[in-house]
Formats: structure tokens, sequence, C-alpha cells
């Protein structure tokens, strides 16, 4: 094979990286460079450098170390039985293009994650000596996310959170069977034991010794994971419930749905049929009302027989409308339990209304101020000079809210 | 009538010291014109002394905060609308918490628009390598921001790009960290900065890491409006990514599957006999 010069590996490792739909780098410690003898800083929140025409925020230098891999994942463009063309970074050579691109202020960071060469180990502690040599030789401050390999050595696993803000350990597939289908080398158990390690190495760091001293700190940023959505046949039910538990049981930050994309040389083994994107983003939007607006798994779900979500409206929306003996509810009097439970009101708006009325009596044209989407929130609510009447009740509230039918597919 | 000129750089603190002493001397809004770099020329520049302040008047810490951000919005009328706001905050207890007064609403959302301009220019600014030699490294950017958020924003680069020295030019200040000082400097033209061949690595990144399968270009320009597209090198990128788009997802689909490389199987033999736990 000819050799391929740093433009073309780049090229092949990042098209290999773009099925991993995480990129953020928020949260984690604050750090800063100003004592001059570093590079880099991260402050909260982090920030999206650039957008790609697919939507996608550009935070990360997202790349594979190698897409060489001996598994044969089917969805995965990098398994041993595909025919991708097939590259390999040294050390230095993401060393040098993580810092390169950083001090002209494309990324906030390093994202990688790797196929798996020779053996798990092998290849987790090439990627440990990776992130080792960006924080200890360039003393780089940014944000580094490392993809763990499940089987690799717990030690490994250790020292990557030393240095890591993040570590990820994709669960790939919502079910054990949709694994051992369409993963067969990777084992669920191993999986699960590999987040237990990251949870019980995390609260072992936030503990204090007798002496106080604090241990080193291990991957701020928390753990996050990835499910790809639309490859095996699970529900949206199934889907939300394993993340219930993943957030529960490992304290995860993040659960990632990633719609299963077609892939150049896919495999034969995969249902060809690709799931419309839209049902990866009412994934996404009843996650949230499940970490932040107080749903549970089962009330959003509930709604359709088969266990998946409206794909024709929000979660929050479609909960309303099957559930509209709760309203309309007065906004100047609901509590925050259910001010958050009305459509087209988010967590800021809420916060806003219970932060006004202690000082008067909100309006109906107040909410727009407040940032409301009166569009959707009007038929639930009353306030002053405002009352839905017969609107919350009418048969026809649903049609007004479902999009006109229309040829949804791209192709 | 009272004109208080500001200047272009050290706006926020001029127009708060002005507005300290105005507000205590019990100046209405009515009488103020407030006067940006500048802007309004001999004819308005009358010389009338401030009156002493008589009494210190007490704002509200959300007020100042916020003041300290609407103070770089672009709106010649800002500087205005505070001060009338702060005139209000005298005898109007709890406006700060009123968030549905017109007022109070028109300034949060400028603070908004400024917050959103200074996050921007944390993302969108990029560097170019000047080959200097020398001790540390030096790097320099050409940015056109929408609002006046050099200042405000620079101390952030500050903090990250503290190893480094580097300067941002925009058309009305222009701001240098030469070994670890912060300067600014009157604005500028935009400079000829030297090639910088990480910049076609770069696009590459950008053209590999998107996924042509899943097209959402309003996604992309609601997050990077086309007014930032002609300082960012990637974007010369979009165009064809967006048009070849189709034909690229149309290949993938067309292709099938392929036959698996000879070493697939031999490798995967290896892998299941040697790993007792992964296959039963
Ligand atoms: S282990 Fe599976 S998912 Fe990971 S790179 Fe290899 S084939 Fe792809």
């Amino acid at each position: 094979m000819a050799q391929l010069d740093l433009s073309e590996k780049l090229a092949i490792l990042s098209d290999a990286a773009r099925y991993d739909a995480s990129c953020a780098s928020s949260g984690t410690a604050r750090r800063d460079s100003r004592d001059g003898k570093g590079l880099g800083s991260t402050e909260g929140s982090g920030i999206c450098h650039s957008y790609a025409p697919d939507g996608r925020c550009i935070s990360l230098l997202k790349i594979l170390m190698t897409n060489f891999c001996i598994y044969d994942c089917a969805y995965c463009i990098n398994r041993v039985s595909s025919n991708v063309r097939r590259a390999r970074f040294s050390v230095d050579e993401v060393v040098q293009l993580t810092i390169e691109f950083y001090r002209r202020n494309y990324i906030e960071g390093l994202f990688l994650s790797s196929g798996i060469i020779r053996s798990p180990d092998a290849t987790m502690s090439d990627m440990v000596r990776i992130a080792k040599r960006l924080r200890e030789d360039e003393a780089f401050r940014g944000y580094i996310h490392l993809k763990t390999i499940p089987d690799a050595a717990p030690e490994l696993v250790e020292q990557a959170g030393l240095y890591a803000d993040r570590l990820s350990i994709n669960v790939e597939l919502p079910t054990e069977r949709g694994i051992q289908a369409y993963a067969p080398e990777k084992n669920p158990a191993t999986i699960r034991k590999a987040m237990g390690d990251v949870k019980a190495h995390k609260a072992v760091a936030n503990d204090r010794s007798f002496r106080g001293k604090r241990p080193k700190r291990f991957a701020p940023a928390g753990q996050s994971t990835q499910m790809i959505v639309g490859a095996d046949g699970s529900s949206d039910a199934t889907i939300l419930g394993q993340s219930t538990q993943l957030y529960g049981d490992y304290g995860l930050r993040r659960v990632y749905y990633s719609a299963f994309s077609p892939i150049p040389d896919a495999s034969a083994n995969l249902p060809l049929i690709k799931p419309p994107l839209i049902r990866e983003h009412r994934l996404y939007q009843a996650d949230w009302l499940l970490r932040f607006y107080g749903f549970d798994v089962g009330e959003i779900t509930a709604g359709r027989s088969d266990g998946n979500l409206d794909l024709d409206m929000d979660p929050k929306l479609a909960w309303a409308l099957q559930n509209r003996a709760v309203f309309p509810i007065n906004v100047n009097r609901a509590s925050k339990e259910l001010l958050l439970r009305v459509p087209g009101f988010g967590t800021r708006t809420v916060g806003r209304i219970l932060q006004t009325r202690r000082h008067r009596t909100l309006r109906y044209e107040d909410l727009t101020r407040m940032g409301a989407s009166l569009k959707k929130a009007r038929a639930f609510i009353t306030a002053q000079g405002w009352t839905p009447g017969a609107l919350t009740d009418s048969a026809d509230l649903r049609a007004r809210f479902a999009p006109p039918p229309e040829q949804l597919s791209l192709f | 009538m009272y004109t208080i000129p500001l200047p272009q750089i050290g706006t926020d603190v001029a127009w708060r010291d002005a507005a300290k002493r105005l507000i205590g001397a019990g100046v209405s809004p009515n009488d103020v014109l407030w006067d940006h770099g500048g802007n309004m020329g001999e004819l308005f520049a009358t010389g009338t002394p401030l009156p002493p302040p008589t009494r210190r008047i007490k704002a509200p810490q959300s007020f100042v905060q916020m003041a300290e951000t609407v103070v770089w919005h672009k709106d010649p009328q800002r500087f205005a609308r505070l001060y009338g706001l702060l005139w209000r905050l005298r005898h109007e207890n709890g406006l700060m918490q009123d968030r549905a007064d017109p007022d109070l609403a028109r300034l949060r959302q400028m603070e908004k628009a400024v917050r959103r301009c200074q996050h921007k220019m944390k993302a969108f600014v990029r560097f170019r390598d000047l080959r200097q030699g020398g001790e540390r490294r030096s790097f320099a950017a050409w940015f056109e921001p929408t609002h006046h958020t050099v200042e405000p924003t620079a101390p952030f680069f500050a903090r990250r790009f503290a190893d480094m020295d580097w300067m941002i030019a925009t058309p009305d200040v222009t701001v240098q960290f030469v070994d670890g000082n912060l300067s600014f400097h009157p604005g500028q033209p935009k400079p000829d900065l030297p090639e910088d061949s990480a910049e076609a690595l770069w696009g590459t990144y950008f053209c590999n890491i998107f996924n042509p399968a899943r097209l959402k270009v309003q996604a992309m320009t609601s997050e990077m409006p086309k007014k930032y597209w002609k300082n960012l090198p990637e974007a010369q990128h979009i165009q064809s990514l967006i048009a070849g788009a189709e034909e690229k997802v149309q290949q993938m689909r067309e292709a099938g599957p392929t036959i698996p490389p000879d070493r697939a199987q031999r490798i995967l033999d290896r892998l299941h006999q040697k790993d007792p736990d992964v296959d039963e």
C-alpha cells in the first residue's frame, strides 16, 4: 500500500469518526493558561467552532487513531469485513494536529476513538499515550474526550481518566440481543463493567482522604455513551428505558442517540431501511423531558401501543394532547411542576414566570416576552386576559399541530 | 442639555462613570446626549460641565451587570436606553425582576445579542501563524463582529492562548497580546496575513466530518450565519459539500455490499479462538 500523507490520513480517519454523535466539550473543570506555561482553557460551556452542512456542531477534532479493526460490528464502517480504505495516525501526528488546530482557534480539543488493533489493551495504551503527551509534554489544557475500549485492562481506563475530561463507552445497541446480533465480538456485561469502573474511579477521586487531600481529578466531565437507533427493532420505550437505567446506574452525563445512517460498504446483515432522522430528534426531546422536566418513560411512551414516540410532534405536546384533563392551567397559580408540563414553556420560561409573578399578575402578552411559544401553549393555559375556552378540548386541536401530510422522504 | 463623549476604547467604564454622576445630580434622561467615538461631531460638542452629584444612588447589581454587556451593543440608543432604565429604577423597586417590562425586555434582548456576538467571536476567530521565529509563536486574525465585542471578549483569548503572542484586528478596535500583556488600539482595514498551510488540513477535516446522508443546511446557517463565512477558511467548501451530498448518498446506496477482504475471516477466526469470552 502506498504511504498516505497526513492529509489523506486525516480524510480517512475523520470520515470514519463522523458517525459518533457526540462533539460536546462542556461541563468540565475550569482551567486556563494565564500562567503562560501552557496552552488552552475550559470554561464551563464548550464552544462550537464551526457547523457542517449536516447541522452538527464542530467543537472537537473528532478522529480515529486508526480505522483498522479486528472486530466485525455490522453497523460500523470500520469492521474487519469492510473494504474501506485504512489508515493509522502515529502518536505524534495526533498530538501535532490537535495542538496546531487548537492554536488557530479551530477546536476546543480532541475526541479520540479508535478501531481495535492487535488487542484492546494495545489500542487503549496508544490512546492513553496520546492524551498523556498532550497533557505532560505540550501542557495542553483544552478538552480531551477518549472513547474507551471496554475490553481494555482496568488500569488503562484508570490512567485514561487522569488525562481526559470525559470518557465514553458506547453501549451501541439498546438490547443485549441487538449487541449479540450486530456486534458479536462485544460483550454487554463487559461494557457495563467498564462503565461501572469509570463510575467507581470518579467516586474515589471525589472523596477527600483523612488529611483532606483530594486525589487527582478523574474525568471531570463525566462519562457518556451512544446508542444506535433503528439498526435493531427496539421501540422508543425500550431505548428510553435503557437510557433511564444508564443515567441511574452509571451516573452518565449524556446518552447520545444516533440514527443508523447508511454507510459506504454496508454489511449485508443490516436492515437497509433508513430510520427517519426525526426519530433521533424525538428521542433527544424525550431524553430532555426525562432529565429536566420531571416526566417518566411510561408517561412519554404511553400514547402509542407500539411504544414509539409520535413523529409528528414533540413528545411534550403529544403528552399534553393525551392528557387534556390536566389543562388549562393558570400561569399565575400553577406549581412549577405543572408549568413545566405546558407545551411551549421551557425551563427558562418557567423560571421567569415564577420570578415575575411574585411581583404582579401575568397577562397573556407578557408570556411572549418571557420566551414562551404561545402558538403551542395557548390552548393549555389561562392568564389575565386569556382563557382558551373550548380550545383545550376541541376535537381538531391535534390537527392544528400535526404537520400537513407531505412527502417526507428525501429520496 | 449635556453631551457626554464616550471613547471607542474603554466605553464601559466611561459610561458608568458618567451615568453615576448624572443620576447623582438628578439629570433627567431628556437632558442627556451620548456621543460614542465622536460620531456627533462638533455640532453637539457643547462644553456644559456636569453638575456636581448631590447624592449617591445605588443601582441593583443585576442592572450593573446588564449594563456592562449592553454598552457594547451597536445600537446608538443603547446608552440612552440604559440611562432611561436607571432613571426609572430610582423609584420602581422590583423593576429588574419584571421580565415582561418592555424597556427592560428590550435591554435584555440587546444583552443577549451582545452575548451571542461574543460567543460567536470566541468560536469564529481564525488565527494564522505569522511564522516569526522567536521564543513565543505569533498568530494574527481578522474578524468582523456585529457589535463592539472585541474589548469584552479579549480576556477570554488571553486566558486561552497565553503562551503565544496574538492579534485580532477588526474594523473598530484591534487587540494585541504580547508577552502576556493585553492592549487595545484603533481599528484598521483588513491586514494582509500570510498563507497558513493548516487551513487546508482544517478544510479536509471539515469536508470529511460532514455526513452527506444528513443534510440540514438550515440548522447550520442558523448557528453559523452567512455573514461570518468570508472569514472562515472552511466555509469555502460548504457550497460543494451541499451540491455533492445527494450524489454521494446515491453512490453509497448503489454500491451495495462487497465481498469481505481475505484477511477478515482469518482475523475473526483467530480472535474467536483466543478469546473464549466473546463467543460461546
Ligand atoms: S469495535 Fe466495532 S464499532 Fe468499534 S471500530 Fe471496530 S467494528 Fe467499529
